[in-house]
């Protein structure tokens, strides 16, 4: 009975993946029965024009432009910052060290993504303008930053436990070998941890991409393809807010576009679980 | 074989990224210090009881945030009591009762997926499967079935529509994943020579379960839990997909009130031009940080002082 009963909670897990992928699908195909859509225009269109203008557009192009290029400024800063910080947490640091860099990293990404949004918005924005005037109110750059601040305890911490999970055995066989600490870290654990750092940061990049408020607040909302940092973007998830927030009637053509990028971002990130799960499965140095 | 460099340099090279590592870990320090302080500057000020206790209002000296620290709690209470036995009764089947299976790999390789799936995702499933229930109860608000009295407590309408119900259920799905993972961790420590102790004395495996891996387990299912938890109150893409940003003047009564929630507050206020919402924004978030302050702390309480080594 008992048993049963667990058995339905652990397939109440698949009842939601199914029911995602139901809903994602159903809507996006009422999508494509518009006569304003078209399979071709949305993955070859590069225009995204939903709400204004006598002539619609819906080329998913601008709003994958913005969300990769929030993305890659998160991750410039996040992921190098992230992996020395655990290379120095699992390699150098004393444990009195360790002590109070932990509980912070640990409130960092507890911090709700609200607060980072607003962040970027009260904080980063100002300083980035003092910079260079090009930076507008919203901006890829701010949200970026903003974003890699939220993954950054994801890397750091993830691959921390990667790097620890190296024996002991390794590091001490390259220490005999006359490396420094420097070259036990880089040529011997690093190496040996290197699946699950890539899996870490392959974690940390689709939560970059599918992050909301931050974008929402700070990155502001001209669908655009650019590769300038200053400029205005608008991403996936921040459309879809723009659209739950109001903005289109219910059951048009627009309110249901927001599924068919709902369902692109879940392919998204679905696709960088999949790889780093299969990476951690495939490429694991297992040391006994 | 490339040539060995010298000792010196390698030396050198070992000093230098020192210096890196302190730098890099240093910027964690200084963003969540910068990240407080600036939070406080600009929220001490309009911080006040009344600030607490008075409802939303247009003008921003008079704003509160009664109505939506009320609805977090109702909302996170709802997530709690459906996320918890249900993620720890997952892990518990995964880890203590089934056999490896290519059903329970299945499972665990979904309940991965499930962790990486962005939040505004659920968001869309909790508007389709709680708020409107697939449209079998009719799209129309006035059409939905009602079971009860509208006064009580348990006062149930069909679909849920953007109710507090909705909102709990739909915030569940987010961190159930989270609750299953640090679970299956937590059960995972146990010593399985506690369990062999347990069958040898001829317990049956739901007995071992409950008597011995269960409480020896406790800690690390809290810690996970209340982690998950204040996820829980600060996670808002959801919930705005859910109902949008409503304007609600009272706290929750029954299962079916509207509701607003603390982070959507602070976006809402926050998303607004004018510096004196900025500040009451700020004050909103030092509310919700004391609160995830106090969860966390309360965690870390659990790991030191409950965890006792079981080897």
């Amino acid at each position: 009975m008992i048993v049963g009963a667990l058995f339905l909670a652990a397939c109440f897990s698949i009842l939601v993946t199914t029911t995602i992928l139901l809903v994602l699908a159903k809507e996006t195909w009422g999508f494509f029965q518009f006569d304003e859509v078209s399979l071709g225009e949305f993955f070859g269109g590069l225009e995204w024009n939903p709400l204004l203008g006598a002539e619609k557009h819906f080329g998913i192009w601008p709003l994958v432009s913005g969300t990769l290029l929030v993305t890659a400024i998160a991750a410039s800063f996040a992921l190098p910052v992230g992996l020395i910080s655990a290379i120095y947490l699992s390699e150098y640091a004393s444990p009195r060290v360790r002590a109070t860099l932990k509980p912070a990293l640990e409130i960092l990404a507890g911090v709700p993504t609200v607060v980072y949004g607003f962040f970027a918005l009260t904080v980063i924005t100002p300083v980035l303008q003092k910079i260079s005037p090009s930076f507008g109110n919203y901006n890829a750059t701010s949200a970026g930053l903003a974003t890699g601040i939220m993954i950054l305890p994801i890397v750091c911490s993830l691959s921390e436990d990667a790097l620890r999970a190296v024996p002991r055995g390794l590091r001490d066989g390259a220490l005999a070998l006359g490396g420094t600490r420097f070259d036990v870290s880089v040529k011997v654990v690093v190496p040996a941890a290197l699946s699950g750092i890539v899996a870490a940061f392959l974690l940390a990049i689709s939560r970059a991409v599918g992050e909301t408020m931050i974008v929402a607040l700070a990155a502001g909302g001209v669908a655009q393809i650019t590769a300038n940092p200053a400029a205005e973007v608008q991403t996936m998830t921040a459309y879809m807010v723009q659209i739950f927030l109001g903005d289109a009637p219910a059951f048009g053509v627009e309110y249901k576009s927001s599924y068919a990028v709902a369902a692109m971002l879940f392919a998204m990130t679905f696709l960088l679980t999949m790889v780093g799960q299969s990476i951690l499965r495939r490429f694991r140095e297992e040391y006994d | 074989m490339a040539a060995m460099r010298s000792t010196a340099s390698r030396l050198l090279a070992n000093r230098a990224f020192l210096l890196v590592c302190l730098v890099a870990t240093n910027v964690a320090m200084i963003v969540l210090a910068v990240l407080l302080i600036s939070i406080f500057w600009q929220g001490a000020e309009t911080l006040s009881w009344k600030f607490i206790t008075n409802f939303a209002s247009r003008k921003p000296a008079e704003a509160g945030i009664l109505a939506p620290l009320m609805g977090s709690v109702w909302v996170c209470s709802i997530c709690g009591l459906v996320a918890l036995p249900l993620g720890v009764g997952t892990a518990i089947y995964l880890e203590e009762f089934s056999k490896r299976t290519r059903f329970t790999r299945i499972v665990q390789t979904n309940i991965m997926n499930l962790a990486g799936v962005p939040s505004i995702v659920y968001g869309i499933l909790g508007l389709t499967a709680f708020a409107r229930m697939f449209g079998v109860f009719g799209t129309n608000v006035d059409d939905a079935i009602t079971l009860g009295d509208e006064e009580s407590l348990f006062f149930l309408r069909l679909p849920f529509g953007s109710s507090v119900l909705a909102g709990g259920l739909t915030l569940m799905l987010v961190i159930l994943p989270v609750v299953i993972i640090s679970t299956q961790e937590a059960l995972r420590a146990v010593p399985s020579s506690l369990r062999s102790g347990a069958f040898a004395l001829g317990a049956t495996r739901w007995q071992t379960v409950w008597g011995i891996t269960l409480p020896a387990a406790i800690p690390g299912i809290m810690t996970g839990a209340i982690l998950a938890m204040s996820r829980a109150i600060g996670e808002s893409a959801p919930l705005l997909v859910l109902g949008g940003l409503l304007l609600v003047f009272n706290t929750p009564e029954n299962l079916m009130s509207d509701f607003a929630i603390l982070p959507l507050q602070i976006y809402n206020w926050a998303s607004r031009p004018q510096d004196e919402f900025h500040a009451i924004a700020a004050s909103a978030i030092i509310v919700q940080l004391g609160v995830l302050f106090l969860f966390n702390g309360i965690a870390v309480f659990i790991r030191q002082k409950l965890q006792k080594p079981l080897q």
